[in-house]
């Protein structure tokens, strides 16, 4: 629609996030390295070494022990692990443990994953309701514990969303469960590096992370498991991870992946200072050029690449197109199947409506946006918007 | 131009989309999402519903290095042309989904957004071709390749959105097409060619329509389209069905009649009668008709200067990759009289009767009623 754009404007960190160069290096100087990290030979306790120090890095960026980093593949397994493995676990110590509470906009890898303990495992999923921002309704989860709290299994709430940015209030849902000895897992996938997060200090029992969102390596990422829980296994095989993941280590993205965790971490305040300030600058100034755009989520407990706008009478779609003729890259924040867009399922569940939630768009910003970025999206986003809306479907 | 290929997930749509991009037009590549349920309407790897056909549609567009995009189409396609073929079965006639499609979405739905976006024209893979002529209107024409001509099903096509329409395989033939899929590295290349409509699994409209008409009509009203089977000279009950809409006009197979006709010789679905739930058979030789009136005709350019008492001398296709019959064609207010040179045979109505001028088609209407050689129209 457009000539070919000079650059890509990338408003897309939260779906993956450029590598740093550090991580870049740290990957690519074992990428050559022969030896299993299980090998008892000379070769193998090299590698195994890299593992043990990258294991070690992270524990001392999360405030956790090392041995309660658990590598995975990446946050989908680290999920799917954590609730599978807490629900199986917890309910076969005690049968009565049936229940599983997850706020209502969690992660289709938390969603998904409980639908499934629904389905097959005769799990009672109870997804918590959350205000317009975003915000679970605390009231309603606190009820649902005292309610019948012997028979939770498992609580998961994630540190911060995804889609729309708002920050969970996991302080209270962790002093909520610790009451009753209930195990909290928290998705914070999108949380480490742009927030906060001590895992000891914060009481929870299980943390999600990942590589490719914090500028390490696609593929790999970790759950954070406090050593006294026991959690029954997803996959058997070898036994490493304490019996917990088993699988050959992926010892170069390993590697990556630590020296990601490390770098993003301490360069957090400087970066959630830095970026806010942009993204705080791109939403006022396309709100001036397209006057009832709107932000979505929480101004206030927010996280601080993240601006999700809805564009009234306007196909998200539509936007995302023209957009993208331009080099702007950016998401309609929503699942898709066979690339068919459905309505997310956070905007639903924040009281959006199904067109509200298609006229929407999630612009994210990360440690490689500029102001030029920002330049960029506020001189196409009137012409878009506008074009966009003669083009609605009727 | 600015241009928006219409991609199945199939060979030919590829290829014109390729062929839309080597001629230096800026192709933007699209799927449509037709289903609500990409899984519900049928599986496998053929016709347009599946994921696997959007992944298909996809990969072409990587190779050919365009831009792609999923386009959700579902509910415009469920009112437009799913409700309306169980509409139509239901009313005892033989609909054409293909050809609704055409009109109502691929160059309806599809081409006011594409336009509104900024783009100029929708490409697809059918085999047909549009000409400029001489007064500056836009012409449809018969593909070159006769076998895989498509200009019936888009018969439908307003001067407007011929204007705006690209058929880049009109002058190839169909081998051709698969070796140059093939030689552009086109993985669709030998992948089958589609013939079901593409929401019914293995073409068995009947089962579908069993299954679907029930929560679309009630199932009280789906329950008495069940009636008898009658011959159509005796007036007998030669036999019972669970449904009118399991018949179309000329229908041999499937009737499952105990008794053979007098003579041995198989009979064939006359008219269907859906209030009663009658269905009419009889012998091969009462499906003749060379009577043909028709409605909501649709001109691909100007109405045709064809009164009654001057009537156009053209042919018409009265079945998709059906045969050419010379026929007077008379029009009057919104209705399209024929009268066949070449009677025909299990003409449905519901049907389209495209009317063509040598290769060039000059519009399209529905079959409402038709007539016996003798009989008094």
């Amino acid at each position: 629609m457009h000539d070919a754009p000079d650059q890509t404007v990338y408003l897309d960190h939260a779906a993956t996030t450029p590598m740093l160069p550090a991580a870049v290096e740290a990957m690519t100087a074992h990428l050559g390295d022969v030896g299993n990290p299980s090998s008892l030979h000379a070769s193998g306790r090299a590698a195994r070494r890299v593992v043990e120090e990258s294991r070690e890095t992270i524990a001392q960026a999360l405030n956790c022990r090392p041995g309660e980093v658990v590598f995975t593949s990446g946050g989908t397994e680290a999920d799917n692990l954590a609730l599978k493995g807490l629900f199986w676990s917890r309910h076969d110590a005690d049968p009565a443990r049936v229940r599983i509470l997850a706020s209502s906009v969690e992660h289709h890898a938390v969603l998904d994953a409980l639908h499934w303990l629904a389905e097959e495992e005769h799990a009672e999923v109870e997804l918590l309701e959350v205000d317009s921002r975003g915000r679970l309704d605390l009231d309603a989860y606190r009820d649902a514990v005292e309610r019948d709290p012997a028979s939770i299994a498992a609580v998961s709430v994630m540190w911060a969303n995804n889609e729309v940015g708002t920050v969970q209030p996991i302080a209270e849902v962790v002093a909520v469960a610790s009451g009753h000895g209930i195990p909290v897992h928290t998705d914070a996938v999108q949380a480490v590096g742009a927030l906060p997060v001590d895992f000891a200090a914060s009481g929870v029992d299980a943390l999600t992370l990942t590589g490719h969102k914090l500028g390490g390596p696609y593929g790999v990422g970790a759950l954070v498991l406090r050593r006294e829980l026991s959690l029954t296994p997803l996959l058997h095989g070898g036994g490493q991870e304490r019996d917990i993941r088993s699988g050959t280590l992926d010892m170069p993205a390993i590697a990556g992946f630590a020296t990601a965790v490390e770098h993003a971490v301490k360069a957090q305040p400087e970066y959630a200072e830095r970026v806010a300030g942009l993204r705080d600058s791109l939403v006022r100034r396309v709100v001036e050029a397209v006057p009832d755009a709107h932000l979505h989520g929480d101004p206030e407990h927010r996280l601080p690449g993240n601006a999700h706008l809805g564009f009234p009478d306007c196909e998200g779609d539509s936007l995302l197109m023209l957009l993208d003729a331009r080099g702007i890259e950016c998401s309609t924040g929503s699942a898709c199947s066979a690339g068919v867009p459905q309505p997310s399922h956070v905007l639903l569940a924040m009281g959006l409506d199904d067109e509200g939630a298609r006229h929407s768009l999630r612009f994210t910003l990360g440690r490689t946006s500029s102001a030029s970025d920002v330049d960029a999206l506020v001189a196409a986003i009137g012409p878009a918007v506008e074009r966009a809306r003669g083009a609605r479907i009727t | 131009m600015k241009v928006v290929a219409a991609m199945s997930g199939g060979v030919d749509s590829a290829v014109a989309a390729a062929r839309a991009h080597e001629a230096g037009h800026d192709v933007t590549g699209i799927h449509l999402a037709l289903s609500r349920n990409p899984a519900s309407y049928r599986s496998g790897a053929r016709g347009c519903c599946t994921i696997e056909d959007a992944n298909d549609a996809r990969r072409a567009a990587d190779v050919i290095g365009i831009p792609f995009y999923v386009w959700d189409l579902s509910e415009r396609f469920h009112e437009d042309v799913v409700e309306d073929f169980m509409d139509e079965y239901a009313a005892g006639r033989t609909p054409n989904p293909c050809l609704r499609c055409n009109e109502k979405i691929k160059f309806a739905a599809v081409l006011d957004r594409a336009l509104a976006l900024g783009f100029d024209a929708v490409a697809t893979g059918h085999y047909a071709q549009v000409r400029a002529a001489t007064d500056g209107t836009t012409e449809l024409h018969r593909a070159v390749d006769a076998g895989k001509d498509q200009s019936y099903v888009l018969g439908v096509l307003t001067q407007t959105q011929l204007a705006h329409s690209l058929f880049p395989l009109g002058d190839t033939a169909k081998p051709q097409v698969r070796a140059e899929a093939a030689a552009r590295g086109l993985l669709v290349a030998d992948k089958p060619d589609s013939h079901d409509i593409c929401f019914v699994s293995d073409g068995d409209n009947a089962g579908w329509l069993r299954e679907k008409l029930p929560e679309r009509l009630g199932s009280e009203r789906a329950d008495r389209f069940s009636g008898t089977i009658v011959d159509g000279e005796s007036g007998r009950e030669l036999g019972r069905h669970d449904g009118t809409f399991g018949f179309t006009i000329g229908q041999r197979k499937g009737l499952r009649l105990g008794t053979p006709a007098p003579d041995g010789r198989p009979r064939y679905v006359l008219d269907i009668e859906p209030v009663t739930g009658t269905v009419t058979v009889g012998p091969r030789e009462a499906l003749t008709v060379d009577r043909i009136v028709a409605d909501r005709p649709r001109w691909c350019g100007a109405a045709p200067e064809a009164a009654p008492d001057a009537p156009l001398h053209g042919t018409v296709q009265l079945r998709a990759h059906g045969a050419e019959h010379r026929a007077r064609i008379a029009v009057t207010d919104e209705r399209v009289e024929i009268e066949l040179v070449d009677p025909a045979q299990g003409i449905a109505p519901g049907q389209a009767a495209v009317i063509y001028d040598g290769t060039r088609v000059v519009g399209s209407a529905t079959i409402v009623s038709t007539a016996r050689i003798g009989a008094t129209a």
